[in-house]
């Protein structure tokens, strides 16, 4: 039985090498975390229909093979000298997958739907910096008086409301990417569907089968076709990160975006080069509440941030897929320089144990008179086995730890409904390369990020100096001054950097790691 | 009969009611909704999705609404996958579980049977005893360790067989979901088949038949099966409702687009829809399965008619 079967799979296998070479059709099987759940662009928000949606459209700029932002539809662009009027020019060979040009009115109008409240755009605040934006979304005022404009076909014109020195590297993000009007005018929110989809992107989609596949095909009137060595995409929901090992392992893959922690060792000694770790635009950390008695204490907070091992946590249970973490901000962003380090962050861990105790003591803690506190986190094997040693790490100072874990929507409705918690687990992704992404987290008025309730006027007033600043040096010292507070108040305790995997195949060339772990297809090619 | 039949069926629609109702609201009580992202919703964004969904309304008037969408056999639009209305999934998913769960089912009961009955005539002797141990085995190691075990010898060591994915349904791609979903069930219609044949074979009309000098095979296949394949068949009715309505390991670990793994994933991102339809089709097929089972008894064995 066997043996027949072998000679079964040899022939496919030979009728599959003959087929290839005949059409040379260049075939990319890529992994991609799980399903889209639209492809809707103004209805995303993750980065899994990110790494589809880019493939798909381009938007005014784009990221380059290195994560770095390029010109996209978009060949150049003026900023008015007080920093809010953005002048962008358009290529004139951008066209959409059925031909039509690619015009300036196509992104008014793409700008004002994601805006419209109908719309239900879940992540159109991203765009607030725009003249009006938020009043639009709020529905107090008209869409057509946001500020943007066409000043003719290839000329479009921004207007902010305050200089936003980050806007260009937000336009990256999915939700600044355009639809085609006619499309979305005749067909509704079906206009997504492979038979009616329009995109102007260096490929366009075929089909979308749920838990199957997403397939993309190339787009001929892409403007740099001729330089796109991809002829057809798929993308692959991946959920069970071991399973898509094995089918990378069996060459079924060519690239996954994720691997299975608990099999670093493995990957690391068998794959060599195919496992990629690289520092990712992330912070994985504990929020404190800041109303509940115990933790109000600075120095309480002090004490149980000094006596975390960060490295033991990155390396052991993490398996040196993330790196230790001593800032909010990770380093390596963009519009900044050295991030607000821990002040102990060079500090021997014995030392810092010991002057964590000898805080704890002076606030009224020690193992006889402990502190009671709970961590809540979301369901994940990784993150018990965090909190477990984060526990462990704070019993010698006299914290009796409890855990309370819930699947992710309840852990997260837990925290936005403002119920009581001690220590909550969470993570943040930079949408954008820039440090007011994430310092902006615990500004008071963020109620829906600021899980902490921390409020200090003083950090709030530093962050709409910064905001009001034009000179990026200048700008970037404020925001230093920001997360220096930060780091004395402790809203949050900073645990680790994310670190991106990536499962790469020799065949694979142009897929580079970088930062913002973004890797659009058009400059990748898969040898045979 | 036919009379029998229809009342069975006009009795599922209460059930299929309380089901509904009783779904409805349990979904309900789980914290968060299909909206809670880890960043928070601006509230007129929530509340025009709210809006757009019906989540605005109070709510026995989105009880109401859904009643009446599913009367009509609308199971209304996903709220996570947004591109979709559930039919539409279900449409494109459902017809890949049942051909994967009627071919694991077929290959269970011809398999599993074959076991059962060369055991059963074997009776402690090695080939029972080795046969029963395999079954339990089977029934004792969950799929989601085997599925990964033979993937990696057929898929990754040998190559012989793909690792993952549908590919339109292709026979190669078919074979290790299939005998995954399958092993537990072989291992309990052997273990079945063997008792309940041992008892048949003891039998009154099996002695009888051996006396008339008929052959072994009528003996054993038309005298002593027929009896012996009753608990098989009660057995198989529920088993198989749940292999059509596919599995949740069996399809994310294979990669399948099947109908299983709506169910985790309608409940995890609070789909409210899509668990919804997922109920409703699993009690459908297991009061459908139920009713065949009745019937087939009723072939099967002289004492049952339902007349």
């Amino acid at each position: 039985m066997f043996k027949s079967m072998r000679v079964t799979a040899l022939a496919a296998a030979l009728m599959a090498a003959t087929s290839l070479t005949a059409v040379a059709e260049v075939v990319y099987h890529r992994g991609n975390t799980a399903d889209p759940e639209t492809l809707d662009q103004h209805k995303t928000s993750t980065t899994y229909e990110a790494h589809i949606l880019r493939d798909l459209y381009e938007g005014l700029v784009a990221y380059g093979a290195d994560g770095k932002v390029i010109p996209g539809v978009a060949t150049e662009w003026t900023i008015s000298d007080d920093g809010t009027v953005y002048t962008f020019k358009l290529r004139d060979d951008a066209k959409w997958s059925n031909g039509d040009p690619v015009v300036a009115g196509d992104f008014v109008y793409s700008l004002r739907r994601i805006m419209t409240p109908d719309t239900g755009a879940k992540y159109a605040n991203i765009l607030y910096p725009i003249k009006n934006a938020e009043k639009v979304n709020k529905g107090e005022l008209k869409p057509e008086e946001m500020g943007v404009k066409a000043l003719d076909d290839h000329t479009l014109e921004i207007s902010l409301e305050a200089p936003t020195p980050y806007f260009i590297e937000q336009l990256t993000h999915q939700t600044g990417l355009p639809v085609h009007p006619a499309t979305v005018d005749a067909h509704g929110t079906d206009f997504v569907k492979p038979e009616n989809i329009v995109t102007n992107g260096a490929f366009t989609l075929a089909e979308f089968v749920p838990n199957a596949h997403v397939k993309a095909t190339k787009n001929p009137h892409f403007h740099d076709a001729d330089n796109v060595n991809v002829d057809t995409i798929f993308f692959y929901p991946t959920e069970d990160r071991g399973a898509a090992l094995r089918r990378f392992q069996a060459g079924e893959l060519h690239t996954n975006n994720d691997a299975p922690t608990e099999q670093v060792a493995f990957m690391k000694e068998n794959l060599g080069d195919q496992f990629r770790v690289a520092p990712y635009l992330g912070t994985y950390y504990y929020a404190l509440n800041h109303e509940d008695e115990a933790l109000s204490n600075p120095e309480v907070r002090q004490a149980l941030s000094m006596a975390i091992d960060r490295e033991f946590l990155a390396d052991e249970i993490w398996g040196s897929t993330m790196v230790a973490g001593y800032s909010f901000v990770p380093p390596g962003i963009g519009n900044y320089g050295e991030p607000a380090f821990a002040d102990y962050k060079d500090m021997p861990q014995i030392d810092r144990e010991e002057k964590a105790i000898e805080l704890l003591e002076k606030a009224g803690f020690s193992e006889s008179n402990p502190l009671k506190l709970t961590i809540n986190y979301n369901t994940s094997e990784n993150h018990k086995n965090t909190a477990v040693a984060i526990a462990d790490m704070w019993k010698p100072l006299g914290v009796e730890i409890s855990m309370l874990n819930t699947d992710t929507k309840t852990h997260y409705a837990m925290l936005r409904d403002r119920q009581d918690f001690d220590v909550a687990r969470a993570g943040w992704i930079g949408d954008y390369s820039d440090p007011q992404n994430f310092l902006f987290m615990v500004e008071s008025d963020n109620t829906g990020f600021n899980y902490a309730r921390y409020e200090n006027p003083e950090y709030d007033a530093l962050m709409d100096k910064a905001a009001g600043t034009i000179d990026l040096e200048k700008r970037a010292e404020i925001l230093k001054q920001a997360e220096e507070m930060f780091m004395r108040d402790l809203p949050f305790i900073p645990l680790m950097y994310y670190g991106s995997m990536n499962l790469v195949s020799d065949k694979v060339s142009g897929f580079e790691d970088n930062l913002l772990n973004v890797h659009p297809t058009r400059f990748i090619s898969i040898s045979e | 009969m036919h009379r029998y039949v229809l009342g069975r069926l006009l009795s599922a629609i209460p059930t299929l009611f309380l089901i509904v109702t009783i779904s409805f609201f349990l979904i309900r009580i789980a914290p968060g909704g299909p909206f809670d992202l880890e960043r928070p919703l601006e509230a007129k964004v929530m509340e025009n999705l709210n809006k757009i969904y019906h989540l605005d309304e109070p709510l026995w008037n989105q009880y109401l609404l859904y009643l009446k969408s599913i009367a009509q056999l609308d199971f209304g639009p996903s709220f996570y996958f947004r591109d979709f209305s559930i039919n539409e999934l279900f449409a494109q998913s459902l017809p890949i579980s049942m051909q994967l769960g009627l071919s694991a089912l077929c290959l269970a009961l011809v398999v599993g049977g074959i076991l059962g009955v060369s055991a059963a005539l074997r009776q402690n002797r090695p080939a029972d005893y080795t046969i029963m141990a395999a079954a339990t085995l089977g029934v004792t190691i969950p799929n989601f360790v085997v599925a990964p075990i033979l993937t990696l010898i057929l898929g990754v060591w040998l190559g012989w067989l793909p690792v993952g994915g549908w590919n339109g349904g292709a026979f190669v791609n078919v074979i290790l979901p299939v005998v995954t979903l399958a092993l537990p069930q072989i291992a309990v219609v052997a273990r079945l088949t063997r008792g309940s044949m041992i008892e048949a074979l003891r039998s009154n009309h099996v002695r009888t038949a051996r006396a008339y000098g008929l052959t072994g095979y009528m003996v054993v296949v038309v005298h002593a099966l027929r009896g012996a394949i009753l608990p098989v068949v009660s057995y198989l009715g529920p088993a198989a409702a749940a292999l059509l309505t596919g599995s949740v390991v069996i399809e994310t670990i294979f990669g399948i687009p099947g109908i299983g793994r709506y169910f985790v994933q309608g409940a995890l991102n609070r789909d409210y829809t899509l668990v919804m339809g997922t109920v409703v089709v699993v009690a459908c097929f297991v009061i459908l399965f139920n009713l065949l089972v009745d019937l087939l008894y009723a072939l099967l064995d002289p004492r049952v008619r339902y007349d």
